[in-house]
């Protein structure tokens, strides 16, 4: 070794080596099984084991896919059917309960000849969602909103929609895809109406109602804005109060008066006639939208310095956290009425929202924590040193690194929200789940029927919600900004 | 030591006016029941390249970050620019956006690019118009040589280069103070030079500086008054000619003695 060291140093590289490409490795599939199934002992056993698991719930449940029944009208006309094809012991899935119930684990009880409102109302949330969702690559925005218009309108025909309201989504729809072409930061102007118009959609009523809401936020819009000039807090304040004020004072008589005379209505939907998909998207989207925003402001609240802020946000935070979903859905349902003046009528859809979005935000507030702590303490000192202030440092550097570090928990929590819509049947209201499927059992006709139900909701709610997390993977990949 | 002391500066450039810039007067801090800073009295003058030198935990990066109020004082006063720093948040905010810092770690936004880094304060602070401080930051990023990375992530540079980022980032704020907090201690040495030389070229253009780093030739090139600090106090000041060659105090001899003895 020494004697070979001694040769060794001594030298003086004369030309430097050029890159090489890499030794060919085995390949093909046979190295592949090899190298992932069968590398060791260990691995062939769970490999084999696996295999086994595989084939015995494939053979276990392939008869009763395979003997599906489409066509029937009661559970006993599907077994006899299956008796009649597949022998007496036979067992099968009796698909019909979902090709003649579809419609009911969708829209609920809304009016058969009013599938359309909700229909384009989904289509334009797409419409709403693609700038804020896809702001940053163009190619998946166009695909969105060409798909969604397309379906929207196709589906649309199918259910019947009256030509005016073809003619309006069609506008609307196609409007998008073009506008997004053009100059997409425009679209947010829709995403920023959407709510009002598709409350006014869903339920319907006068759309003064609606435009009366629109007024009061654009005049505290406008207080803040002439405001803003003598302190930020005050502007808030003034904006807050003013809206607050309107909604609560004016906006209610406003919208009747207007109506009376200039009448502006669509058939009111109740929201007892709301079930299904339709209520659990519902309260799912108002939920996801509200307790975002809601959740960043607890976050922030709880690592203030401001002793009070701070306790507050930890005692609402803990208490919410603390109960369960149940709880509060009950407290919305039957507590509510005793603390509210008698005779206010106040939307059980809307408490459930405001419930169910508490319950998410303080879920949220501590995932968002979490990414506000894995900032470096740098990142808050450049931003000071620079001269911005709380809420510029917090908007501009803070938060957009904290939350993207934060993705996948917030995602959680939006799946975990949207699946814990089903709970509402507790406080009565139809889910797709449990609610709507009683009701289906109820017919005599259906009595009895509990695995094809359950795989269908189980399958629309797995759809939805693995949509949703390959979203956030993609979002994540798209924010990576080292190593590129 | 590194090859900045063999550069020829030219010092008749670097005049020292007597405006002052910064008064610290009487100063303490505490940490919790640690007294960090102790009797801290210094002004700088505008134009004075000051390097603050001394052993870890001696309160030296504590002081400069004093002084744009990263850390909170408890008694004593700090005047930057005729503004006393107190804690009405709207001379802190002024103050903040008289001086610029660069830290040890860099400290840049990994989710905007190199320009938009450049161009945020001075946008959302200042209210310049986002072309016009475009313009800005391409100067100062050529200024510091990095205009082709202008478009890049933090995350793609090397840590010379990042350093320079945050440099022309300061800058862009058009500071009459520039506080500097170990710019180089996190670079590898053959990036040093390159964060070195953009410090010097600063200097020579007649900034106000003040430089806590252990790159004892860049203070024996560029400052005009070296301060030594042990245990949160000014131990010894004097120009670099003086402290290098004949150091009063024990404590700076062993300093010495120790960082330039190998």
């Amino acid at each position: 070794m020494s004697e070979l060291h001694a040769q060794t140093v001594p030298f003086v590289r004369d030309t430097m080596l050029p890159q090489q490409p890499p030794p060919n490795r085995e390949t093909g599939a046979l190295h592949w099984l090899r190298a992932n199934l069968f590398s060791g002992p260990i691995n062939t056993i769970l490999t084999i084991l696996g295999l086994l698991i595989i084939w015995f719930l494939v053979s276990h449940f392939w008869d009763w896919f395979a003997h599906s029944v489409w066509n029937a009208e009661s559970l006993t006309q599907c077994r006899e059917i299956i008796a009649a094809t597949w022998g007496e012991d036979a067992r099968g899935a009796c698909w019909a309960v979902i090709r003649e119930r579809w419609h009911q684990y969708m829209f609920g009880f809304y009016p058969r000849e009013l599938y359309f409102r909700p229909i384009i109302a989904f289509g334009f949330l797409f419409v709403a969602l693609a700038p804020v969702l896809f702001s940053e690559s163009v190619r998946i925005r166009r695909i969105v909103l060409i798909v969604a218009a397309a379906a929207t309108l196709i589906l649309s025909v199918m259910v019947g929609a009256p030509l005016p309201w073809l003619v309006f989504a069609a506008i609307v729809m196609i409007g998008a895809v073009v506008v997004a072409e053009r100059n997409a930061p425009w679209l947010l102007i829709f995403s920023a109406l959407y709510p009002l118009l598709g409350v006014w959609m869903l339920w319907g009523g006068s759309a003064w109602g609606e435009l009366s809401v629109l007024a009061s936020v654009a005049l505290g819009w406008l207080a803040w804005r002439l405001s803003v000039r003598i302190s930020p807090l005050i502007a808030v304040i003034a904006g807050v109060a003013v809206t607050l004020a309107l909604l609560l004072f004016v906006a209610g008589d406003a919208a009747e008066d207007l109506q009376s005379l200039i009448p502006l209505d669509i058939t009111a939907i109740d929201s007892d006639q709301f079930g299904g998909f339709l209520l659990s998207i519902t309260i799912g989207v108002a939920g996801i939208a509200l307790s975002l925003p809601l959740g960043i402001i607890l976050a922030l609240a709880r690592r203030s310095d401001m002793f009070l802020v701070n306790k507050l946000a930890v005692v609402f935070i803990e208490f919410i956290r603390g109960v369960p979903l149940i709880t509060l859905l009950f407290v919305a349902s039957l507590l509510l009425n005793y603390f509210l003046p008698p005779g206010t009528n106040f939307d059980i859809i809307l408490r459930v929202i405001i419930m169910v979005t508490i319950f998410a935000a303080a879920y949220m507030a501590e995932v968002i924590r979490g990414g506000l702590a894995a900032l470096p303490k740098g990142q808050y000192e450049a931003a000071d040193a620079l001269g911005l202030d709380y809420w510029k440092a917090q908007r501009l550097i803070i938060l957009p690194q904290a939350l993207k570090i934060s993705i996948p928990g917030i995602v959680s929590t939006f799946i975990g929200m949207f699946k814990d819509t089903t709970l509402v049947v507790f406080v009565g209201l139809f889910d797709p789940l449990k609610g709507i499927s009683d009701f289906v059992r109820a017919n005599f006709a259906w009595k009895g029927v509990y695995w094809e139900p359950f795989i269908f909701t189980g399958a629309i709610f797995f759809i939805i919600c693995f949509s949703m997390s390959r979203y956030s993977m993609y979002l994540e990949r798209r924010l990576q900004r080292d190593h590129r | 030591m590194t090859e900045t002391s063999e550069r020829q500066i030219d010092r008749s450039q670097m005049q020292v006016s007597d405006e002052v810039a910064i008064e610290i007067a009487n100063m303490n801090k505490w940490y919790g029941t640690f007294h960090v800073l102790r009797d801290i009295d210094l002004t700088v003058h505008r134009g004075e390249r000051i390097v603050i030198a001394g052993p870890s935990g001696s309160g030296k990066s504590t002081l400069i970050r004093c002084i744009n109020r990263l850390e909170e004082h408890q008694s004593g006063r700090i005047v930057v620019d005729g503004i006393e720093l107190t804690s009405d948040i709207k001379n802190i905010d002024k103050v903040r956006s008289e001086v610029g810092m660069v830290f040890q770690h860099f400290n840049l936004f990994p989710h905007l690019t190199v320009l938009e880094n450049c161009t945020l304060a001075p946008i959302w602070v200042r209210k310049v118009p986002r072309k016009q401080a475009e313009q800005t930051a391409m100067r100062f990023l050529e200024k510091v040589k990095i205009p082709e990375q202008a478009n890049k992530y933090p995350g793609q540079l090397s840590g010379g280069q990042q350093q320079r980022v945050a440099i022309a980032r300061s800058l862009c704020m058009q500071p009459r103070i520039m506080l500097f907090d170990e710019p180089t201690s996190a670079l590898d040495p053959e990036m040093i030079k390159e964060v070195l030389d953009t410090m010097i070229e600063l200097a020579e253009e007649g900034m106000t500086m003040i430089c806590v780093t252990h790159e004892m030739g860049f203070a024996q090139a560029v400052a005009n008054r070296v301060i030594f600090m042990d245990q949160g106090q000014i131990v010894e000041q004097n120009s670099p000619k003086e402290f290098f060659n004949n150091p009063k105090s024990e404590r700076t001899k062993l300093f010495l003695s120790q960082i330039l003895g190998h």
